[in-house]
């Protein structure tokens, strides 16, 4: 792409691939925690909803030094995983990780609510037609919480593709391997002439924004036509 | 196979407190709103667990507290039919239909789904998703999605409820289909005494989450002491067979014991069993036969019961020929006509007040 110089367009594919992972990778859970928080009275629940929600109140530099505490190459997690092969610190996956981290209470609220709005009625009567719970929440909850589960990872993609504070203080700001999006922009700001850049990817963010917001509405729009069954 | 229950639950106050045993055919649990019948079907759907009792179908224990043994409702096998038809928003008609299917054992006879739709009418329906099919059409997805399921009890929770009387008149029919033409036993709620009427082949009336009185039809609905509803709703089942068509519009019945009925013409052949629903309050009585009446039903009758209602009105039980009648008349009628027990009367009954919504074909004998 001639729009973009070859670091600027680094900035934007590796943002694209972090946000791209955090989204997928906090699916499942995502959707695990919403249904517990749903469906289910079990003890801890409001600890287990704090702790959903925690990234979205403290202050982001925060969560990224607690990750870099635990995730970090001697942090517990960090050196276990190392063990296996797999490392944060430092390396896109940290990026991704500590993007999804950030987007994970937007995808639940929003997975959440359109769980809770599922009529449990409808859950009762697969079930007596002879669908075991994990059917009926394959068949009928699933399907019904489509447009929720969309916006959701809509929402949380867009977040992902601008979180900052977190990711740079986990894993600092590496050109090509750490540097996303945001990081770059404030990158390019820090160095004189760099403004031209900085607009450039300003640009490309805005757009990647509108994009998402658009394919979110038309498909979710898509779903719910044929979820309400008309 | 027959169905038991024995259960009882304790909820907000309210106490349930039940036995009874349905034999194969239709078992109408009959009562007001708040008499626990929903509560039953739910516990045994599976759907609540009650808090002590036992409930079997033939020899299969669903629940049984003592034994602490309980299935979960997707291993009971069991069609529910909804009042609110819970038909799948997300699917269409025909995987609606099929989604039962999915689950049930699979020695199943090709064509039984081809034989569900033709008797329910919903071919025409099967591409469409249910947003855009009116109440009735949904109501007849949903007891052919519950059939398909191929379930060995089939559990009805005022499935007509929801539906204005044009759209009951629809289904009415299916249901009598159903009794008559599957082995599978169905246990279905209800609080409308023509449905007990026209579908009931036993009848557990429900007060006050007991059972007030478990029988046929016909003897629970002429119980003058069964009146879950009041006794402005209380009337008694006939079973008769049409005897011969009149060309003046009026069909002749004959009932057990000999008795005739003259009533609106029903177009079927001579021979069908039919059963009536006679309302109490379209009964009159006299002490001795009257004459240059316009009605054309005089039965001569023994007085069985009386019971005086709360307010002016009383219950008479009558035997006319061995069929059970209610009138509903005033105490002031009693004093004054001096009836008591075992009194020869003679019942009257225009022969227009046999609604044709309350005509009904019988079962089958046997």
């Amino acid at each position: 792409m001639s729009l973009l110089g070859p670091e600027e367009w680094q900035a934007v594919a590796l943002s694209l691939r972090v946000a791209l992972w955090a989204t997928l990778a906090g699916l499942p859970p995502g959707i695990l925690v919403a249904y517990a928080l749903a469906r289910w009275e079990f003890p801890g629940k409001q600890v287990l909803n704090g702790l959903v929600h925690l990234p979205l109140i403290l202050p982001p530099v925060v969560t990224g030094y607690l990750l870099l505490l635990t995730f970090g190459t001697r942090g517990p997690i960090g050196a276990a995983l190392k063990e296996i092969g797999i490392v944060f610190a430092f390396h896109w996956t940290g990026a991704a990780l500590a993007a999804g981290i950030m987007a994970f209470p937007l995808l639940v609220r929003a997975i959440r609510l359109s769980i809770e709005a599922v009529d449990p009625r409808l859950e009762q009567a697969g079930a007596t037609l002879g669908a075991s719970k994990l059917w009926v929440f394959a068949t009928v909850t699933l399907p019904l919480t489509l447009p929720g589960i969309l916006s959701g990872a809509i929402l949380a993609f867009a977040k992902a593709m601008g979180e900052f504070g977190a990711t740079i203080t986990f894993v600092s700001n590496i050109p090509g391997q750490t540097q996303t999006l945001p990081s770059a922009i404030y990158a390019f700001l820090q160095v004189p002439g760099g403004e031209a850049s900085a607009l450039r990817l300003v640009a490309v963010s805005v757009a990647i924004a509108m994009a998402a917001l658009i394919a979110s509405e038309v498909l979710s729009r898509r779903i719910a036509k044929r979820v309400a069954g008309a | 196979m027959s169905l038991e229950v024995a259960i009882t639950h304790c909820f907000g106050g309210f106490q349930l407190d039940i036995a009874f045993e349905a034999p194969p055919g239709l078992t109408v649990l009959f009562g007001r709103s708040g008499s626990g019948k929903t509560t039953i079907v739910n516990a045994v759907a599976g759907l609540l667990r009650p808090d002590a009792g036992r409930i079997a179908l033939g020899d299969q224990v669903l629940f049984d507290s003592q034994r602490r043994l309980w299935q979960p409702p997707h291993r009971r096998r069991l069609g529910y039919i909804f009042q609110d038809a819970r038909l799948f928003p997300h699917l269409t008609v025909r995987q609606n239909l099929l989604y039962g299917r999915w689950f049930a054992p699979s020695d199943r006879r090709p064509d039984e789904f081809d034989r569900v739709i033709e008797m329910l009418g919903i071919a025409p329906l099967l591409g469409r998703r249910p947003g855009a099919l009116s109440g009735g059409e949904r109501q007849r997805v949903a007891i052919g999605r519950a059939l398909l399921a191929k379930p060995r009890l089939i559990l009805a929770d005022e499935p007509l409820a929801a539906l204005d009387e044009a759209r009951k008149a629809e289904i009415l029919p299916y249901f009598e289909r159903l009794r008559d033409e599957t082995r599978v036993p169905i246990l279905y709620v209800s609080h409308a005494p023509a449905e007990v009427a026209r579908l009931a082949t036993s009848v557990v009336a429900l007060q006050d989450g007991r059972v007030s009185r478990h029988g046929s039809a016909t003897d629970v609905l002429g119980d003058p002491a069964v009146t879950p509803l009041g006794a402005g709703a209380a009337g008694a089942v006939i079973e008769a067979r049409i005897l011969r068509h009149h060309d003046d519009g009026l069909t002749e019945l004959e009932a057990a014991g000999g008795l005739r009925l003259l009533i609106p013409t029903v177009p079927r052949a001579p021979g069908t069993p039919l059963r009536i629903h006679i309302e109490a309050q379209d009964v009159m009585l006299a002490t001795r036969r009257p004459e240059q009446i316009s009605a054309l039903n005089v039965l001569p009758c023994r007085i069985k019961a009386l019971r005086m209602g709360n307010g002016p009105g009383a219950l008479v039980q009558l035997d006319a020929c061995g069929n059970l009648l209610l009138a509903r008349v005033t105490q002031r009628s009693v004093s004054t006509l001096g009836l008591q027990d075992g009194q020869e009367v003679f019942a009257v009954l225009k022969a227009v007040s046999v609604a044709k919504g309350a005509i009904a074909g019988g079962p089958e004998p046997g």
